[in-house]
């Protein structure tokens, strides 16, 4: 089985996050890049056919030169190889953009699976699955809280408000996972020097046959036309528990006519 | 006026709460016309007249609910072909987002998730997102094809006012590639009779500190005090205390209640993502450095089950 996972890097977790007020664009610079925390759930499941039935896991980025670093730690988990769109045409694309780069990077790769994050932590529209499955025309599993393949056939628990659909589709599918699905594991020292040898190969919109001036910014489907920084929370009160604090929640409560 | 498409969040009919929400914003920058896919309009229908759709379009199919996403996207489509509006506006759900995905590809259009509120700027619709776990407010348009915007629920007040709902049949034959991801089967695991979590004017959360399954009551008594939600950390889910579709943060739901009581929870990163908007935060902790009282309007430093069943019964008595 040929395994394809989408790998984004970006901002930490724990970084004051901010956009860059020269172009709006979210500032990877003056913050530390890691990978998205919800891909490593993808990476992960991906690593468990590999061992469970045998697979080639590719990872797949698309992001600036710095990416590397992002794609090696998925190669040190245990990834077979690795290809990284890096261009500057593409800075400050839009998602509906990046789902045309990525389908063209995935269909060059000709995969039965291919696994997302639910969600980037910093653009975090969720939507990439679904993007992807419409342009490849391939069945859309996504929200999966657990993942089965039995031959050609895929079968997810999709998540949804109010429980789970069991939904099934016929490989090649679009895969996308949420926390709940595994533990990702963390690379072993052997694992990452192993990382260092496995091939890493780079690509140009141009290679992938995407026409250079209807990606990045100034081609984007939306844009940002401000933003503002929201100043911190005024502190609130605080009080102790003196054996009254229910009773003084509910006076706070009643002050604000909660109640 | 101009047009603008409301994809209906239902289910068998039972018009979900954002729908009204999404009507009402539709009014204020145009002429709403709900989109109704699957079956069980004729449940809908007075709800959508009351909250003012002058149209609605129907495809009575079962079809367009067996498959992810791709069936409704096809119908929306087939409709911004036709009617050409100047906006589609989808609900921030799961189902929404992934809808409002495909068909931006389908039509080349630009798409904004997780809206909080859309105005009619110069040029056309700005729409306002709070970004990044809530620092930071960003207003964006769409530039390209039929704006596409997705409007997280409880961003507008729904108010009522008499529309037509003048029904107009859409008949839709689905595409073989949209029916490649089938719904086997559907499994509901909510816990009955609370308002949900998205929709509720007030949440009542309870963390880790909780210490098990069985004192998620202590939490429950609280919400149906106030006549809240139930909402949960991911450490609450994860043990199997509490089913995961009430878990609230960055990978569970995102709320905005007018009230959000946090009850046992430390109030990490991911956590805060899903709630910080909130109107009003309290937060019972024992821990007097736990962040969430960063956020928190009013916040008790103490044991949780000594605060909160006293919390109750003053609820419960000052309520009457
Ligand atoms: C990819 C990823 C996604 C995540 N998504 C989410 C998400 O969507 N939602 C989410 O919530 N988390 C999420 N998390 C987890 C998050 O990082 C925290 O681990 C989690 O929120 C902690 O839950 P908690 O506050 O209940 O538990 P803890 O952090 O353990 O806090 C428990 C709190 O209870 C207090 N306490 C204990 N006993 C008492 C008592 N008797 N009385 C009063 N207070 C008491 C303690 O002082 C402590 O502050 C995610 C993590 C990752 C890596
Ligand atoms: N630039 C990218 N390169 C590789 N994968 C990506 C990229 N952007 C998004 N993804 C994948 O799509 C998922 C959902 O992202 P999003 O729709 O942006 O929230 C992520 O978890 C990744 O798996």
């Amino acid at each position: 089985m040929n395994i394809v996972v989408c790998v984004k890097q970006v901002p930490d977790t724990w970084a004051e996050k901010k956009l860059d007020p020269a172009d709006q664009t979210v500032d990877r610079k003056t913050v530390d890049n890691v990978m998205n925390e919800l891909d490593e759930y993808a990476v992960e499941e991906a690593l468990k056919l590999q061992e469970s039935q045998g697979a080639e896991v590719t990872i797949l980025t698309m992001g600036p030169d710095g990416a590397t670093e992002t794609i090696r730690k998925a190669l040190s988990m245990g990834a077979d190889k690795a290809v990284h769109v890096v261009d500057d045409a593409l800075h400050g694309s839009c998602a509906v953009q990046t789902s045309e780069v990525l389908a063209k990077a995935i269909s060059s790769l000709s995969p039965d699976l291919v696994f997302l994050g639910t969600e980037s932590t910093d653009a975090g529209m969720s939507v990439m699955a679904a993007m992807l499955s419409e342009r490849l025309g391939w069945p859309q599993l996504s929200n999966a809280g657990k993942v089965e393949v039995d031959g050609t056939t895929v079968k997810v628990q999709r998540l949804t408000d109010n429980g789970h659909d069991v939904v099934e589709g016929e490989l090649p599918a679009i895969v996308s996972v949420v926390e709940k699905i595994n533990e990702p594991r963390y690379p072993s020292f052997k694992g990452i020097m192993a990382a260092k040898k496995k091939p890493l190969e780079t690509k140009s919109v141009a290679d992938l046959g995407v026409d250079a001036s209807s990606v990045g910014l100034a081609a984007a489907t939306t844009a940002v036309a401000d933003s503002t920084v929201r100043p911190p929370k005024a502190a609130g009160t605080v009080v102790k528990d003196e054996g009254d604090g229910g009773q003084k929640v509910a006076e706070f409560l009643a002050s604000q006519k909660f109640i | 006026m101009a047009e603008i498409l409301v994809l209906v969040e239902h289910v068998d009919g039972n018009v979900k709460k954002v729908t009204l929400e999404l009507l009402t914003k539709a009014r204020q920058l145009g002429e709403p016309s709900a989109v109704f896919a699957g079956s069980g309009f004729e449940n809908a229908k007075a709800k959508l007249a009351e909250y003012g759709a002058a149209k609605v379009y129907v495809a009575d199919d079962p079809e367009l609910e067996q498959y992810v996403a791709a069936p409704k996207a096809e119908l929306l489509a087939q409709l911004v072909a036709e009617k050409s509006p100047a906006l589609v506006l989808v609900p921030a759900t799961i189902d929404g987002k992934e809808v409002g995905a495909r068909l931006a590809v389908k039509t080349g259009s630009g798409l904004i998730t997780d809206a909080v509120d859309l105005v009619t700027g110069d040029g056309g619709f700005v729409a306002e997102q709070s970004i990044f776990g809530g620092s930071t407010v960003v207003h964006s348009k769409v530039t390209k094809g039929t704006p596409i915007v997705a409007m997280r629920p409880n961003s507008t007040a729904p108010e009522a006012s008499g529309g037509e709902a003048a029904e107009e049949k859409v008949s839709i034959t689905i595409s073989d590639g949209a029916k490649k991801a089938a719904i086997k089967d559907r499994v509901i695991e909510q816990k009955g009779g609370r308002p949900e979590l998205t929709e509720a004017s007030i949440v009542v959360s309870g963390g880790r500190g909780v210490g098990s399954a069985d004192n998620m009551k202590l939490v429950e008594d609280l919400a149906d005090a106030l006549g809240a939600a139930v909402g949960a950390s991911r450490a609450v889910t994860d043990a199997g205390w509490y089913p995961h579709q009430n878990q609230v943060g960055q990978t569970g739901k995102t709320v905005s209640p007018q009230l959000y009581v946090a009850v046992g929870i430390s109030g990490a990163i991911q956590h805060r993502a899903g709630m910080q908007t909130s109107k009003t935060i309290v937060a019972v902790n024992k821990d007097a450095e736990a962040p969430i009282f960063e956020l928190a309007d009013f916040g008790v430093v103490g044991d949780l089950f000594q605060v909160v069943p006293q919390l109750t019964e003053q609820v419960k008595s000052r309520k009457g």
